[in-house]
């Protein structure tokens, strides 16, 4: 951990609900149809109370409505999702998730923030923090969507942690980003990981996961097909499935 | 009649005079319209709010509404406020009929559909970019208005100065509960019809020439606002 995101941290601490833990998750029988077609196909997962999992599979496998579920976005057509014991409706104001195009608002940077601050009530000193910790300090008086896609991105991850998570999720969050980017978002993921926030990131990119990830959990046609430590996962997946779309074959 | 040349040139005089009748008139219509503006502003975009992110029944018919009623005869307001507020009408008793009060009235009707139906359309279109991320962030229905409104800012000026634009171009509503009365309920559209119809043209002219100059102002700083909004990506 840098010595540096220790003041996030002790922000992040500020903002941690005092109540009790919203992990783990357990995901029972999920299942979202659209147009006759499953896409979530009764997906089970259990995860548990700490780390970085990478959510990873084929494009189309259903990851990121997998994400949207999780977070009480989308509602699913059958099976059962439990945050320890919470809907994911209820857990959603403990989560935040960071979506792969990010949605700023037309302010600046320093806006940006300062609305989610507001809106939990929390407090606008820790927008500094926050913005230097995302390399964005020195542009919070611009205008926030005329950041490049890094800033955007790492703009999005700094309004996610002003929200005080107990779990932060990511949808591809790096994708568009330069090594530089990168690397920061992936430090700041271990940080708050290993302060207790629950970390979730949908990610195509292989060493990435292997960089930040202790699970992986692999899912193809809307169903969990391997859920194992990436310790295990990228050496030796347990499934055919996994070693292909580990070794670049397509998958259909 | 005078020639056109020699009324443009008298118009001019007037105006450059700063002729004093002139002057009452200019004023009690932007006065007039620009009251009507910001009530209907006030009434019409919380309406437009919540049309644009409300789900509820008959919302559709709703919309429907609103935008048929932006197609309202100035005429027709006029008479309906004037049935209610002529002194055997159920406001009769307020005594405001041919006051500016009445002018105003009559034209916030006229333009609250106006702002209500434009500004549901740039904040529905909004909405639909902001919802998934205003429904994770868990913010109540008063912070997506007020997120909406804000965020959206620019494109509601616009708005506001199609209403603005409406309210001080419109003669039929303000001519029926005015009244036209001189120095009193006389506004610059009034004054021009009743002018020309006495065939002074100068002052009709003048007016005429007043009202441009105010059209024109207003759209070019709306317009410069606009512009420096998209340099910043605002709009």
């Amino acid at each position: 951990m840098r010595d540096a995101a220790l003041p996030l941290l002790d922000t992040l601490a500020d903002a941690m609900p005092a109540n009790r833990p919203i992990v783990p998750l357990e995901v029972a029988g999920l299942t979202v149809r659209r147009d006759g077609r499953a896409l979530l196909d009764g997906l089970e997962l259990s995860l548990g109370a700490h780390g970085v999992t990478a959510i990873m599979g084929p494009n189309g496998a259903g990851k990121s409505l997998l994400l949207r579920c999780l977070h009480g976005l989308v509602t699913p057509d059958a099976g059962a999702m439990s945050w320890n014991g919470l809907a994911p409706e209820a857990a959603r104001h403990r989560q935040a998730l960071v979506f792969q195009k990010p949605v700023l608002l037309r302010r600046s940077v320093a806006a940006n923030v300062d609305f989610v601050l507001k809106a939990r009530g929390a407090d606008l000193a820790r927008r500094a923090v926050l913005l230097e910790h995302v390399g964005l300090l020195a542009k919070a008086g611009q205008p926030a969507r005329l950041l490049s896609g890094g800033e955007a991105q790492r703009l999005a991850l700094a309004r996610a942690l002003a929200t005080g998570p107990d779990v932060l999720l990511l949808d591809e969050p790096t994708a568009s980003l330069d090594p530089a980017s990168t690397q920061m978002i992936e430090e700041i993921l271990k940080s708050v990981a290993l302060h207790g926030v629950r970390v979730l990131i949908v990610t195509h990119d292989a060493h990435q996961a292997r960089r930040i990830a202790d699970d992986v959990v692999f899912v193809s046609k809307g169903r969990v097909v391997e859920h194992s430590p990436a310790t295990d996962f990228f050496p030796k997946p347990g499934t055919a499935l996994a070693r292909a779309y580990l070794e670049g074959a397509i998958i259909p | 009649m005078q020639g056109m040349a020699e009324s443009l040139s008298l118009a001019g005089a007037l105006v450059l005079a700063a002729d004093p009748d002139l002057l009452q008139i200019v004023a009690l219509s932007l006065y007039v319209s620009l009251s009507a503006t910001v009530i209907a502003l006030c009434l019409g975009l919380p309406l437009g709010a919540l049309l644009a992110i409300g789900k509820f029944r008959g919302r559709g018919g709703v919309i429907v509404a609103v935008n048929a009623l932006m197609g309202l005869p100035p005429v027709v307001v006029g008479l309906i406020v004037y049935l209610y507020l002529s002194r055997s009408g159920p406001l009769g008793f307020l005594g405001l009929l041919y006051t500016p009060t009445a002018m105003i009235i009559a034209q916030t009707l006229l333009i609250t559909p106006i702002i209500a139906a434009l500004s549901r359309q740039v904040l529905e279109d909004l909405h639909l970019e902001y919802a998934e991320q205003f429904r994770s962030f868990c913010l109540t229905r008063r912070q997506t208005i007020q997120a909406l409104l804000w965020d959206g800012r620019y494109a509601l000026m616009t708005v506001g100065l199609a209403g603005f634009g409406r309210a001080i171009a419109e003669v039929g509503a303000v001519i029926i509960v005015g009244g036209n009365i001189d120095h009193l309920t006389r506004v610059m559209t009034t004054s021009i019809a009743l002018e020309t119809s006495k065939g002074d043209l100068p002052l009709a002219l003048a007016l005429g020439i007043v009202l441009l100059v105010i059209a024109l102002g207003v759209n070019a700083a709306v317009h410069s606002l606009r512009l420096s909004a998209v340099r910043q990506a605002y709009a």
